[in-house]
This record gives C-alpha cells, structure tokens and sequence, in this order.
C-alpha cells in the first residue's frame, strides 16, 4: 500500500495536478460561503462581516417568495425521494431476487436508462408527455417527475446493497417457519436498509438541486429553490442568491454525512 | 397433519397404510432436473425415525440438492418425498417441520445470538418472551448463554455453528438436516463437534440427516450411510457394511484405504470363489451372488486385514516382496510387491513393531489374510 502511495507521489506534476482539480472544484464554494457573510450589496467587494443576507432571505421584501419556493422544494423532495425509494426497492428485490427471468437485461437497461439520457430530452419528453394527457401544469406535475427521474438514482445503491446479501438468508428464515413476506420484511428489509437509505439521500439531493425538467413541468407561478433562484439571477445578481446557495450547501454536506456513516455501517457482517 | 403422524405412528399402520408410514423421511424415485442436467436419478430411500442418517459423496454428486428437496428449497421434478407418511413434496419450506443448518449456518446478522435463536420460534406462534425463555435453554444446551447478547460476527466459526444449530433444533423439528455443517472448521473442532452432535441427536431423538464429503465422518457419526455418486445411489447401509462389505468398485474406493485387484475367477464351490491374479497367485474369498466362473472383477482387500510373517501362515498367504515403508503416524504402510504380480499396501499397527511384523525393504515374506477377508465387487 505505502509502496503504491509513494510511486503516484512521486510522478512528475502530481502535486500541481492535485491542487489545481481541488482549487478548481472548491475555491468558488469556498467564495461563496465565505462572500455569503459580506456587508456589502456588491457582490465582488469585501466590506466586512455581516449575517445581513441571511437576514435578507428570511425577513426581507422577497422572504415570502424564497419561503414558499423552500417549502416547494422541501415537500417535493421528501415526498418524490419516498415514493421512488419504494419504487426502486421493489424493482430491486424483483431483478435480483426474482431468477433469470426473460428480459431481465433489458429491464435493468430501462431502469438506469434516464441516467444516460441527456436531461433536457427528458424535460422535453415528460412535457410533451404530460401536455398530451391533459396533466395540468404545477406542483403535481413537478412531484411526478421528479419521482420518476429520482428511480433510477435510488435504484443503484439499493441494487448494489441486495447482490451483497446472499438468498440463504431469506432461505433460512423461510426453514424457520417465515412465510415470504415475514422473510421479506424481518430479514431482507433490514439487511437493505443501508442501501434504501443511501438510494433515498441520494434522490431526496437529485429532486432538491433539478433545475431543467421542473423548469419545463412547472408551469406558472410554482418556484422550487433551483427556479426561483435563476428566475431571481436573471434579474441581476445579488448577494442573498449566496445566502441561499451556501444554505443548500449545508443541506448537501449533512445528506453526504449521513450517507457515509450509513454506508460504512455494513450489518451483513 | 405431521403431529398426528408422529405421535399416533402406531395407529396409522392399522389403518391400512403402507407400512413404511413410520419412517421419518421416505424418498421414492425422486427425479430432479435442471433444464437438460440430470443432477439426481430416480433416489429411493427411507430414514427411520430417531436415525442419524449420513448421505455421503463426492462434491458434485447431488447430495445438497436431495437436502434441499426434503427442506423445500428445490421443487421435486418427479417422485415423491414423504415426512412421517405424509406427502410434502408441495408444501413450501416453512409448512415443513424439517430445519436446517446451513453450509454456511446464515446466521441473521442483525439479529443477536439470542434472537436467532428464538425466531424459528416465534414464527411457530410463540409469544415473544416465551420464545426466549426457550431459546435461552437451547443457548445452554450448545454452552453458549454467555453470548446471547452478542451478534453473529463476534463469534468464532464454531461458536456460530453451534448457534445455527440451536437455532434449527430449538422449533423442534421431525427432522434436522445438515449440510456439511462441520466443513468449515478445523481438524480438532472437527472431532469434538462430531462427538456433540452424535450426543445431541441421541439426546433429542431428532432424526439427523447429515451431509458429508468426509467418510471418515460418516463412519464415525451414522447409524447408517447411503453413498452417492453421480446423482445415484451406490449403497445403503450400515458403517460397518459399507466398509466391509462394499457393493462395488466405488464405494470400495471411496470409502477408506483398499487394494483393487483385477482377478478372473476360477472356480466356485461351497459358498468360496478362488480366484486368479496374475503371475500364478491365487486367492479364495467369498462368494458373490451375480459373480460366475469366469468372470474377470475386481477384488478388494482392506490394508489392515493383511498381515507379513517369514513362514506362511493359516489362511491365504502369497509370497512376495518388501519395496517400501511408510511411516503414517499409528500406523506403518508398506508396498509388498508379488512375483510378475499385483503390487499391495499392507498396514500394520505401529504397536506390532516388535511383533516381527514389520520387515526392511528387499525382504522376501509372506502376505496373509484370513479367508473371506477379500471382497469380489460388482463393477
Ligand atoms: N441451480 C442449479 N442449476 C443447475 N445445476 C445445478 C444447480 N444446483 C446444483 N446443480 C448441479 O447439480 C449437481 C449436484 O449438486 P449438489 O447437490 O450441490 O452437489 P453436492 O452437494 O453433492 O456437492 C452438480 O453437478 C451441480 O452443478
Ligand atoms: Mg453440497
């Protein structure tokens, strides 16, 4: 290990190629934050310490925009993470439980599908698909697609986690007198729970941060976060557009912290 | 329906049923198929109630798949399986009072010993403190009390067996199957758990169905043994008969250490085949119904049925030739070369050392047996 450590070290350029991906990743989050907490309405110069923004955001002339945007965002998260977790848990326990039945390839090829399609052919197609069946634009129609959309990111660790947990198991629950749904809900879903938890996390983040295809299905007068805070960027921009990204990157890091201690939590040991 | 079966045994054979009705497990032609693979062809066997009954064979030979068939997990293609004369081929695993412990003992990992043990129970119905009040009996009976708080991974492979054991034995099941439970743990555990199970099982009066690939294991553990090969039967029986009277070529070889002999047989008088091996020797042993004058067979003596001396003794004795020791720890096997004939291995205690039994390689001696020592084998 050390020995492979010390060989990457040493390639020419290394270092230089380290710290320039590091700075070009973070140093405009670290700007951000850091001019989140500026005095001024510039948003370039630096004139001292000030929770002003936040203040701004949460009590200014436009908070009750930024609330109802927050609460859009919220539920739709909350509500399209949950129905697509079960969703991709389900389908999970079929593709891997469920034998080598026909189409089985191209079933898992459906599922994670929308991952490779480009997103605004998919904002497009679920508009045209929703104008064409009469589905009323709105907050409806946002939490619809964004459950669908959110299926295949929590299909995957669900997936990953259920190849891992062998079928003697569900088999030697099932020699102990468990019917298959008591096999199902006392011992699969317990051992998945890591899975389902980071496949939710992961989509409640995907549903919270999607601009392109609620932008398309929203319709008029319904913000989420991501809309209202472009809509507000087109009109010049203004440092509580930073107050309100480093908030959502507070939000991000605790779901990322949550999602690693849950991983590195493996009770199938 | 089970229940009544096994306590009112008695009844059931006046009631006009087939008399093998109080058998624990009867398997009659059972088929199983995977696709175009036949992995088991046409198994007929029945299992006394309060057996320890071992099915033994090489890896591959489908002795998980007949567990499996009885436990439920593999669906019987044709046949039938019948537990205390009831038929269960169509019932789904947990409608069979038939536990297992598992190759790999799939203990639930996020359960502690304790509720592992208590689960088979609840599911029966049981009230969840009465099923740990059980389940903290069984932890006692396999000495493992002290760890019902723990969980799976903290215990060593041994300790998790003996908790898969519990586990499967605390339901109290008609029949308790085992899949080569014993396969993952060393030589010295190995021993001492082969001795807690044969305790455990007379214990119980559970029916035992035991999975090996060891026979070594098998003889030490069963009342009896059915040796399987290739998806088929080879022989049924007793230890004892299985390793002094093997029915044919495989299960002489498979079973402990012999010499096969290629011999024609001479003649046939008075129960005795005197047979020819080659370079002028010949042997008498026993005769085999099915075996004719004629007939070219193999014929197998056991190592440690043979024994050297300077003069022919009683018995068989054929002249020959040491070639080689080998020490073997409690015992000494050597290579006895006959004149233009059969090499033998014969195997003599260590204790016989001073006996004179034991010869320096070169030495002209005798090998004798007593006569019906060797045994004629169908092929
Ligand atoms: N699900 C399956 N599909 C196809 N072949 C199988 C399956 N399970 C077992 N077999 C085959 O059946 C034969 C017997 O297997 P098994 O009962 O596991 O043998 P054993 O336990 O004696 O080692 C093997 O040749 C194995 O490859
Ligand atoms: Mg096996």
């Amino acid at each position: 290990m050390a020995a492979v450590n010390d060989n990457i070290k040493s390639y020419t350029g290394f270092k230089a190629i380290t710290i320039l991906c590091l700075v070009v990743l973070y140093a405009p989050l670290v700007i951000v934050t850091i001019y989140s907490f500026n005095a001024s309405k510039s948003i370039t110069n630096w004139e001292g310490l000030s929770l002003y923004w936040y203040y701004d955001i949460f009590a200014g002339p436009e908070s009750a925009k930024w609330k109802e945007a927050a609460w859009n965002s919220f539920t739709i998260a909350i509500v399209a993470a949950t129905m697509a977790t079960s969703i991709a848990t389900l389908a999970a326990t079929a593709m891997v439980r469920g034998g080598k039945f026909k189409l089985r390839t191209a079933s898992f090829g459906l599922i994670s599908l929308p991952l490779m399609v480009p997103e605004i052919v998919l904002a497009v197609a679920t508009l045209i698909f929703f104008n064409s069946i009469g589905f009323t634009r709105g907050y409806f129609s946002i939490l619809v697609a964004h459950t669908a959309f959110c299926i295949p990111f929590a299909y995957l660790p669900i997936q990953a986690r259920m190849q891992g947990i062998e079928d003697s198991f569900e088999q030697a629950a099932m020699d102990l007198y468990a019917n298959k749904r008591q096999a199902f809900t006392k011992i699969l879903l317990p051992l998945m729970m890591p899975g389902i938890i980071s496949g939710f996390l992961l989509a409640f983040i995907v549903s919270l941060d999607d601009f392109i295809i609620t932008n398309f299905v929203k319709g008029a007068g319904v913000e989420t976060l991501p809309t209202a805070i472009f809509g507000s960027v087109k009109q010049g921009l203004k440092p509580n557009i930073m107050a309100i990204s480093t908030l959502l990157l507070g939000v991000s890091v605790v779901m990322v912290t949550i999602s690693y201690f849950v991983s590195k939590k493996d009770n199938t040991q | 329906m089970p229940d009544e079966a096994f306590n009112m045994a008695q009844h059931h054979k006046d009631a006009d049923m087939s008399p093998s009705s109080t058998a624990a497990i009867e398997v009659r032609d059972a088929v199983k198929r995977y696709g175009t693979f036949t992995a088991l062809k046409r198994i007929s066997l029945t299992i006394e109630d309060n057996e320890f009954f071992t099915l033994l064979g090489p890896s591959g030979c489908g002795k998980t798949t007949l567990l499996r068939m009885i436990a439920g997990f593999e669906d019987v293609t044709e046949g039938a399986i019948h537990l205390f004369g009831d038929p269960i081929a169509d019932l789904p695993p947990h409608q069979r009072p038939v536990n297992t412990v598992f190759q790999n003992y799939a203990l639930f990992p996020h359960m502690t010993i304790l509720e592992n043990v208590a689960f088979g129970l609840e599911m029966r119905g049981k009230s969840k403190s009465e099923a740990r009040s059980k389940a903290g009996e069984m932890l006692e009976l396999v000495q493992l009390s002290e760890f019902a708080k723990r969980k799976p991974s903290q215990l060593s492979g041994g300790q998790q067996q003996r908790v898969a054991l519990a586990r499967a034995l605390a339901p109290q099941p008609k029949v308790l199957l085992l899949d080569e439970p014993l396969s993952a743990l060393d030589l010295k555990l190995r021993k001492a758990m082969q001795l807690e199970l044969k305790h455990l099982q007379r214990e119980t009066g559970i029916t035992f169905i035991f999975v090996t690939h060891d026979q070594e294991e098998a003889l030490t553990m069963s009342d009896r043994i059915a040796v399987m090969s290739a998806g088929e039967m080879q022989q049924l029986g007793s230890p004892t008969d299985i390793y002094e009277r093997p029915r044919n070529m495989f299960v002489a070889d498979f079973i402990g250490e012999t010499n096969l002999l290629e011999v024609s047989v001479d003649a046939i008088a008075g129960g005795r085949a005197t047979c020819h091996l080659g370079g002028g020797h010949e042997l008498t042993c026993n005769e085999v119904e099915g075996i004719g004058v004629g007939a070219k067979v193999h014929l197998s003596i056991r190592p440690e049925r043979l024994f050297m001396s300077e003069e022919p003794a009683e018995g068989e004795s054929l002249k020959g030739r040491i070639k080689e020791n080998i020490f073997v720890g409690t015992d000494i096997s050597t290579i006895v070369e006959l004149a233009e004939g059969p090499d033998f291995i014969v195997r003599t205690s260590n204790s016989d050392r001073g006996n004179k039994r034991i010869f320096e390689p070169g030495t002209e001696m005798f090998v004798n047996m007593e006569l019906g020592a060797g045994r004629l084998l169908i092929d």
